[in-house]
């Protein structure tokens, strides 16, 4: 397959579910073979975009189109298989439950014949770093893993245009370099043209000839080589939360002396059903903030949701001090569940498990009736969440509708509106663009400086300095691999 | 889940294209349900236990396959017992229920059928390979791709129901909707699970558009195939079924549904 | 309904025509009604075993949990085929999981996704209102009792028991079946996870 062509006019898109469109007014063209960083502000229509140039977005039945979008001159829709796109979730890139097969099925639906598929999966599988079997249950693979495998289907497809939404969020900084090369790689080999969405744009900086910056508005921003893109428009885009290089975000962090402990966890072995790791001791402090970074697989989840006493723990203790239980038992696993959501707060790796609204504003509201807040400021609390999170204008949407990013904060809030004592948050911060993640940041540190005990999991270098180094009582545990 | 039993020691049932067993169950079952007489029943059973046997099955596995329907076969004649038309001698009659010669020789034919359409077609259907039959009911039986493999991936969604469970159930204790009766919450994860399943088709239904899924024709990078072993259990069934109405018509028995 | 402009180039698709999402989201809700026909298979066979075998014919009373399939696929894909689809794969997932049925099952399936069809059907799919659940339910019970006639070898049984067998399985077919499975295609409607169907936008504002 050559590499192909993009040409947008005035393009458009508009959810069916949604008054606005997630794209408008849309012009720009891409030669064959170059490679373009998509940039924007979380929920301006990257993903969109790059599902309509993969010519998936659906019919009429899913949404209206508007202008006009062409891949080699055609509507995508109709040159399927040209392109190959990598979905923002990483769960929804695996397909079929064995590895060989999830790799060939691109493949197969491109009528490739039989002995070249299979040598194709394993160039694909080569190219891509991803040593295991080809009978291999696809159910088995960690994260990184996960993401290696979507691009191998990909890549046995041998598409003339590469489409990456967010390919590397949720890696580990190895696993980052890992992925990037591995496209690379296959870039240099196939010549195709390459368009990747990814908010951290260091990663992909040397990578690119070309940064395309879309403007929640309609239309694009910016667009031309890096350098001449963010010496002009720097300021301008990062204030509208590109992560431009050069512009650090810095969040302000009020010292404040530590409290009482609230949670302590002795000899703490965790796992599913094996532990994953030796025994950790982790005491966390009303006022503090305690930073957990470490490569995938190393059990930083499992760690934050033992301690959060929604798995149960494989030995050593976990105690809740006095000032926490407030009259209850010390051992958080006993507490029922409306006790413990007053108490301790978890913000989940995978938003989709959490939300369980209708709505976005409904959604909030469940956890402020679980607290007992009264319901006359329900609507002023939540507005005002709603705002400092940007998601007014979703206020009414069904939340699996929104965007990564948002869905992302909107799991966020759903634990900072009710303020329990004790916060653990997993991955606070993937897919947020500069501006979002600044606000999310900064309602972490308010947290804190108003006497919460907070626990971040994390693969974010600026959440590991702003949260675990600014001040006196800030830590980071690092967890090597298990 | 689907897919991955086979605990039991190898057969020759596993050297049968999956599609296979479905074929040979079809074979076997569908003259037998429109027979109800005790001779064509019992020698179908009589004969499909020992193909059982012979392809190579233990009797504990058969068992263990089809303990189901071995419970359920003596209760599914009671009803024919009491409700069937009368004829020849009645020997009790209780408001509808009448029990009579003709209602006993046809319970005792049901029963012998429920076995002999069960026991074999669920001992050789039971924890088929998902992923292999899906090859094989495309190629083989040339059923239309799209809705094949739709299938086969709308399968593996549920292969993570487990954790899925796990991860709602901490979610739900997490904010506080963890407590209230069992039943109703249960209900209530039961549905979740099922929403957050139908929102992942989505999503799945656009990833394997995006990599080409869904036009016309397609190559398999698997090919499936019938072997000598699927003609030997087609055969088979064909046998079982030409001398177990064979028997019925030579000693007279054989009987249609309904007559 | 959404506006809808023609889009410059997509090809355009008739009515009918089922889409990927179509199939995947069936083949979904055929996994998820296979594995309630299982669990279904122990508790609701149990019940119709003992029922059918004491009562004459009011074991149709526990059927309707089994004619969801067609219903619940009918009402969300709303396109020809898709309650025989759901209503036999769901019955296959049955048959490989072990139901005491074993092939038969598939036949039920196939005979009550076909009653459930034909109803739909003759409302020229576009009507998937309460009533036209319930009718669907219906249908999918009267094609259960036809196929019983064989499978059951109810042929050979008395009118009365026909009669009232036909009688509690419509109830069922059209309250454990049809009302049920309106209320829960309602529900994941609601849920926003029918965002891409017609049967989703129906329930949900725009946002
Ligand atoms: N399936 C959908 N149905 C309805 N609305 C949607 C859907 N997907 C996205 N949207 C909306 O369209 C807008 C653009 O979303 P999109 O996912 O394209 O943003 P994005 O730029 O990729 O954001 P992020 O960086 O957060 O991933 C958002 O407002 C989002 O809520
Ligand atoms: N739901 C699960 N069921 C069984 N095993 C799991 C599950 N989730 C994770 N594991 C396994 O437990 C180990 C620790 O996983 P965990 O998710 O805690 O790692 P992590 O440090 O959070 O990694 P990442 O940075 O990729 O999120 C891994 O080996 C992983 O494969
Ligand atoms: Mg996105
Ligand atoms: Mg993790």
């Amino acid at each position: 397959m050559t590499a192909a062509s993009i040409r947008a006019d005035g393009w458009g898109w508009r959810h069916a579910a949604r008054t606005r469109p997630a794209v408008a007014g849309l012009s720009f063209s891409v030669e064959p073979g170059e490679r373009v960083l998509l940039l924007g502000p979380s929920g301006a229509g990257k993903s969109t975009l790059l599902a309509g140039l993969a010519g998936v977005l659906g019919d009429a039945e899913d949404g209206e189109e508007s202008g006009s979008l062409a891949v080699d001159g055609a509507h995508p829709a109709t040159t399927r298989g040209t392109a190959g796109l990598v979905l923002q979730d990483p769960q929804a890139n695996t397909i079929l439950s064995r590895v060989g097969d999830d790799v060939a099925f691109g493949a197969e639906n491109l009528r490739v014949p039989r002995d070249e598929i299979w040598t194709r999966v394993r160039e694909a599988l080569d190219a891509v770093g991803l040593a295991v079997d080809l009978e291999r249950s696809t159910a088995a693979l960690s994260g990184g893993q996960r993401q290696r495998l979507a691009l191998a289907g990909i890549l046995a497809m041998r598409p003339g245009l590469v489409l990456l939404d967010e390919p590397t969020a949720n890696l580990d900084p190895e696993g980052v370099v890992e992925v990037r090369d591995a496209v690379v790689r296959m870039l240099d080999a196939t010549g195709a043209t390459l368009v990747v969405v990814e908010h951290r744009v260091d990663t992909w900086l040397p990578v690119v000839d070309r940064v395309v910056v879309l403007d929640p508005g309609g239309g694009v921003l910016a667009d031309g080589p890096a350098d001449a893109v963010f010496a002009r428009h720097g300021d301008a885009l990062a204030e509208c939360g590109v992560w431009v290089p050069g512009h650090p975000v810095s969040v302000e962090r009020r010292e404040v002396a530590a409290g009482d402990e609230l949670l302590r966890a002795s000899g703490l072995v965790v796992g599913r059903d094996a532990p994953v790791r030796p025994p950790v001791d982790l005491a966390l402090a009303a006022g503090t903030s305690t930073v957990v970074t470490g490569p995938n697989g190393a059990g930083k989840s499992t760690l934050a949701l033992t301690m959060a006493s929604l798995l149960p723990r494989l030995g050593g203790t976990l105690a809740a001090s006095p000032t926490l239980a407030g009259g209850l038992s010390p051992d958080p696993g006993r507490w029922r569940s409306s006790a413990l959501a007053t108490r301790i707060g978890t913000v989940f790796q995978e938003p989709e498990h959490q939300l369980v609204g209708r709505t976005v504003r409904e959604e909030l509201g469940i956890g402020l009736r679980a607290v007992g807040v009264p319901r006359a400021v329900h609507a002023a609390r939540i507005d005002a969440l709603l705002q400092r999170l940007r998601l007014d204008h979703l206020a009414d949407a069904h939340p699996f509708t929104l965007s990564g990013g948002e869905q992302r904060r909107l799991s966020v809030a759903t634990v900072l509106a009710t303020g329990p004592r004790v916060v653990v948050l997993d991955e606070p911060t993937f897919g947020q663009d500069r501006r979002t993640w600044r606000e999310l940041v900064t309602l972490m540190a308010d947290l804190v400086a108003d006497g919460a005990a907070l626990l971040s999991v994390t693969h974010d270098a600026d959440v590991v300095r702003v949260l675990g180094t600014s001040t006196s009582t800030d830590r980071v545990v690092g967890l090597d691999a298990a | 889940m689907i897919g991955t039993r086979r605990v039991a020691p190898p057969t020759h049932l596993d050297r049968v294209n999956p599609v296979t067993p479905f074929l040979a169950a079809i074979v076997l079952s569908l003259p037998l349900l429109v027979t109800i007489d005790v001779v064509s029943a019992s020698v179908a059973l009589v004969l499909g236990i020992a193909g059982l046997l012979a392809a190579g099955l233990r009797p504990g596995t058969i068992v263990r396959r089809t303990w189901p329907v071995l419970v359920a076969a003596p209760l599914s004649g009671i009803s024919m017992l009491l409700y069937a038309q009368p004829a020849g001698r009645i020997h009790l009659r209780v408001w509808l229920a009448v029990i009579s010669d003709d209602s006993i020789a046809l319970a005792v034919a049901i029963v012998v059928r429920v076995l002999a359409i069960g026991v074999p077609t669920l001992a050789i259907l039971a924890g088929i390979d998902a992923t292999r039959l899906g090859d094989g009911l495309a190629q083989v039986l040339r059923l239309p791709a799209r809705f094949v493999l739709a299938a086969l991936a709308g399968i593996r969604l549920f292969g993570v129901l487990r954790e899925d469970w796990d991860a709602l159930a901490a979610a739900r204790r997490a904010r506080g909707l963890g407590d209230g009766g069992r039943i109703r919450r249960w209900l209530g994860m039961a549905f979740t699970v099922l929403v957050i399943a139908v929102r992942r088709g989505g999503r799945l239904a656009t990833a394997m558009e995006a990599r080409g899924f869904g036009h016309g024709e397609r190559t398999w990078a698997r090919e499936s195939r019938l072997g000598r072993a699927d003609a030997v259990l087609l055969g088979a069934a064909v046998l079982i079924v030409v001398a177990a109405l064979g028997a019925a018509i030579a000693t007279g028995s054989f009987r249609l549904v309904g007559t | 309904m959404s506006t809808i402009t023609a889009p410059s180039g997509a090809p355009t698709v008739s009515r009918f025509r089922w889409r990927v999402v179509d199939i995947v989201t069936a083949s979904v809700l055929a996994v998820a009604c296979g594995l309630l026909f299982v669990l279904w298979n122990g508790v609701g066979g149990a019940w119709f075993a003992v029922a059918d075998a004491f009562t004459p014919g009011f074991g149709g009373i526990a059927v309707g949990p089994w004619l969801l399939g067609g219903v619940i696929g009918g009402l969300v894909i709303r396109k020809p085929g898709a309650a025989i689809f759901v209503e036999v794969v769901a019955a296959n997932v049955s048959t490989l999981l072990g139901s005491q049925w074993g092939i038969e099952t598939v036949y039920s399936g196939l005979a009550q996704g076909i009653g459930a069809e034909l109803v739909l059907a003759v409302l020229l799919y576009r009507r998937f209102g309460v009533v036209a659940a319930m009718a669907t339910g219906i249908g999918a019970a009267v094609g259960a009792w036809t196929l019983e006639l064989f499978l059951s070898g109810n042929l050979a049984k008395g009118p009365e028991f026909l009669g009232i067998y036909l009688g509690s399985l419509v109830v069922s077919g059209a309250l454990l079946a049809g009302l049920v499975g309106w209320l829960l295609v309602r529900g994941l409607a609601a849920t926003g996870a029918l965002s891409r169907f017609a049967a989703g936008r129906e329930a949900q504002r725009r946002a």
